[in-house]
């Protein structure tokens, strides 16, 4: 038996021949990833670095970071986008993904009739065109052609109704909201495709125990969906802090009233393409895209680092 | 089958070139202009280019219209890379003439034609010594109040001459009930200030002198004559329409031209498309003053103008088409296909339009002045022409006073603007 192992040695080194099929099936991916992604990515954040002086572009350092923050209009600008933004994240964290589970809860109850019709239903608005989004919404919300007026008179409420877009304390919770009605079939799709991948076995022996129902839920699912929740809010982070899109097909570039609505997507807009009769400054929003990319880094580091770890994951 | 064959490679080869060649000549010169009027596409197709395309042959002219918005960055970046098109359409004053500093606009002060236009005229388009002119002027815009005659009559109601019968007016409208007494929204923030505070201004700021003064340091816009304008802008909010704040720049054209709405402010543009789409006699009047018998003042502003890519491919037949731009025939064809687009041609233009008439001629009984944001203080940054579309929406809104608008104007103002001494 042993001597299959101590075979010839003149035949132990077996060369292998180099795996190139590994890299050229790689290649199509890495070569474009780097070329539309990385490259762009590297290059953005040596402009950061970059600025004009005299009409040439020269190397300045972190002069530029220095006058965003310290610029007394610049830095109000970004404050406000930033706490704009973290605003617009609290909402979809508070909403859109405890409602995101809470579907998926109701979807995978299994004497649900027409389950199929409402997961499609609540997912389709995911797969719109912000624009149509978008534009669906300032129409459903216009006090003067939109419906939401006369519905609300319907059942009482025309009181309730203002024009919730145009106003400073309450368009940034409008479009949040809008944002939310759009993206909550993801969080719904992936809680429901966990819970979907809870074994029975675990449910019976839950039941067994008598623990039934809320108590189910709460005790026995939710741990068990935890990482998919992780992933979610993750998702959504790097999603918020990178939104533009919807923010500029509602309330333009300009991102009013008064920049109560302004996240930091349609501030780094209007600074690095211009608007109107004010010039695109590259360097400055290079500077402002750099910063966007190390909050994001930062946020996603954290979850990596100390919140993944710390989520206890249950094998099957 | 081989003849079939060569048949097939001789009509493939020979006869599709030759057919495409008869739609578009190879030998002919391709000039493209860029521009933010993308209202007017249809004009400049149907009527402007062929007309200059009958008289030129061998020259094709293609319009390329983009967002308002983004024009200036766009065109900007185009001609940073070397692929805008050979005529670029001019915005008045600072932005063009940085344009030209940078070395993107060629110098026309050899251009056949430009004398046909006086030196204010030019004024928009030329070095700040006034020594080289770098775009061919188009038109001016004026702004006044476009109203509905139809509810003026059955309301029995006449045009107001001064501010205290303007508020009058809207005070029977709202009573009446019938009609949005004013059509005006403050969501896309543009309105406020252009339709606003740059068209009720210049009675109190004294047009051409409150706006010299400013450049020159002498006044500022927290002097009680900027501020003035802002105090009268936040006495419009009553008079808006339910839910204004959140109403944009279509929903009012659509609440004025749908017979809704009694009066717009308005800018002269807006008569081409409001005649194709309203179905009542539209009337005119200037921005009211404050006593009867001062003198009026009303934002005449140079608004448009065409000029040489200096970097272009065909500088040659970009120069016949500016020569045309400036001859008087365009000047009539222009006018009248774009009722409200003022010619700046010395030569006097004969226009159709009656509503367009009736702007022009305040122009004869007012001091016509620009809008203040526009020269020399629009340089810097913050731009002064936002902040004030910013501030201005502000105040009509109520969440700013108008102190604290022109105070903001006013530091952003001073951050970067040192008046010549």
């Amino acid at each position: 038996m042993s001597d299959i192992y101590t075979a010839d040695p003149a035949i132990v080194p077996i060369k292998r021949p180099t795996r190139w099929h590994i890299a050229v099936f790689l290649a199509p991916a890495v070569l474009v990833y780097t070329a539309i992604m990385i490259l762009p990515l590297i290059e953005t954040l040596r402009l950061s670095l970059y600025n004009l002086v005299d009409g040439q572009t020269a190397f300045v350092g972190l002069s530029n970071f220095a006058t965003l923050f310290s610029d007394p209009r610049l830095s109000a600008s970004f404050w406000n986008a930033l706490g704009n933004n973290l605003i617009f994240f609290v909402i979809h964290m508070l909403v859109q993904n405890p409602v995101g589970v809470a579907l998926a809860a109701m979807l995978s109850i299994p004497k649900l009739r027409f389950a199929t019709f409402y997961r499609t239903a609540i997912f389709v608005p995911t797969l719109l065109s912000f624009v149509i989004v978008g534009f669906i919404w300032k129409l459903i919300l216009s006090p003067i052609w939109g419906i939401a007026p006369g519905m609300l008179d319907v059942v009482g409420l025309k009181w309730m109704f203002a024009p919730w877009l145009g106003r400073p304390d309450s368009a940034l919770i409008t479009v949040s909201l809008i944002s939310v009605w759009q993206y909550v079939g993801i969080p719904m799709m992936l809680i429901y495709a966990a819970l979907l991948n809870i074994p029975e076995e675990v449910l019976e022996a839950a039941e067994c125990d008598g623990i039934t129902g809320w108590g189910q839920f709460w005790k026995i699912k939710l741990p068990l969906i935890l990482p998919s929740i992780g992933i979610i809010s993750i998702l959504t982070f790097v999603g918020n802090f990178n939104a533009f899109d919807l923010i500029y097909t509602v309330q333009g570039a300009l991102a009013g009233p008064d920049g109560s609505t302004d996240i930091l997507g349609t501030l780094l807009y209007r600074t690095f393409f211009g608007f109107q009769n004010q010039m695109g400054d590259r360097s400055m929003g290079a500077t402002i895209a750099t910063v966007m990319f190390l909050i994001i880094l930062a946020g996603v580091s954290l979850y990596l680092f100390v919140i993944q770890r710390r989520i206890r994951r249950y094998q099957f | 089958m081989t003849r079939m064959l060569k048949g097939l490679m001789l009509a493939t080869t020979v006869l599709v070139p030759a057919a495409l060649a008869g739609v578009a000549n190879a030998a002919d010169t391709a000039l493209t202009i860029e521009s933010w009027r993308n209202d007017d596409l249809s004009i400049w197709q149907e009527k402007l280019i062929p007309a200059f395309e009958a008289k030129n042959p061998g020259i094709k002219v293609t319009f390329a219209p983009m967002a308002p918005t983004e024009y200036n960055s766009a065109v900007n970046a185009k001609l940073e890379a070397g692929t805008a098109g050979d005529l670029i359409t001019c915005r008045p004053f600072d932005l063009s003439l940085a344009m030209f500093e940078k070395g993107q606009l060629a110098a026309l002060n050899d251009l056949d034609g430009i004398k046909n236009f006086s030196d204010t005229a030019k004024s928009a388009w030329t070095t700040d010594d006034g020594k080289t002119t770098f775009c061919v002027p188009m038109a001016s815009v004026i702004h006044g109040f476009i109203y509905n005659k139809k509810a003026f009559e059955e309301l029995k109601v006449e045009v107001p001459k001064t501010e205290d019968e303007f508020f009058a007016l809207l005070d029977k409208i709202k009573t009446d009930g019938n009609y949005i007494p004013m059509a005006m929204g403050t969501k896309d923030q543009w309105e406020a200030a252009t339709m606003g505070y740059y068209n009720i201004g210049p009675n109190d700021w004294k047009g051409e002198d409150g706006r010299k003064a400013l450049i020159a340091g002498t006044q500022k816009l927290t002097d009680a004559d900027w501020v003035e304008p802002y105090k009268t802008l936040a006495k419009w909010k009553p008079y808006l329409g339910d839910g204004f704040e959140a109403q944009t720049y279509p929903d009012s054209q659509n609440l004025f031209t749908l017979g809704r709405a009694a009066i717009y402010p308005a800018g002269s543009w807006e008569i081409a498309p409001f005649k194709a789409q309203a179905d009542f006699e539209m009337g005119a009047f200037p921005p009211p003053v404050k006593k009867a018998g001062d003198t009026c003042y009303i934002s005449d502003h140079n608004d448009i103008g065409i000029g040489l890519n200096a970097k272009g491919k065909n500088p040659e037949a970009a120069k016949k088409f500016l020569a045309w731009v400036a001859s008087p025939e365009f000047a009539t064809l222009y006018a009248n296909s774009l009722p409200g687009f003022f010619s700046l041609n010395s030569t006097a233009v004969k226009m159709e339009d009656p509503l367009a008439q009736e702007f022009v001629s305040w122009r004869q009984t007012c001091k016509p002045t620009i809008r203040p944001s526009a020269a020399i203080v629009g340089r810097g940054k913050p731009n002064l022409d936002l902040e004030m579309w910013r501030v201005s929406a502000n105040v009509i809104n109520g969440t700013q006073t108008p102190e604290q608008a022109a105070e903001e104007t006013q530091k952003g103002l001073d951050s970067w603007y040192k008046p010549a001494k």
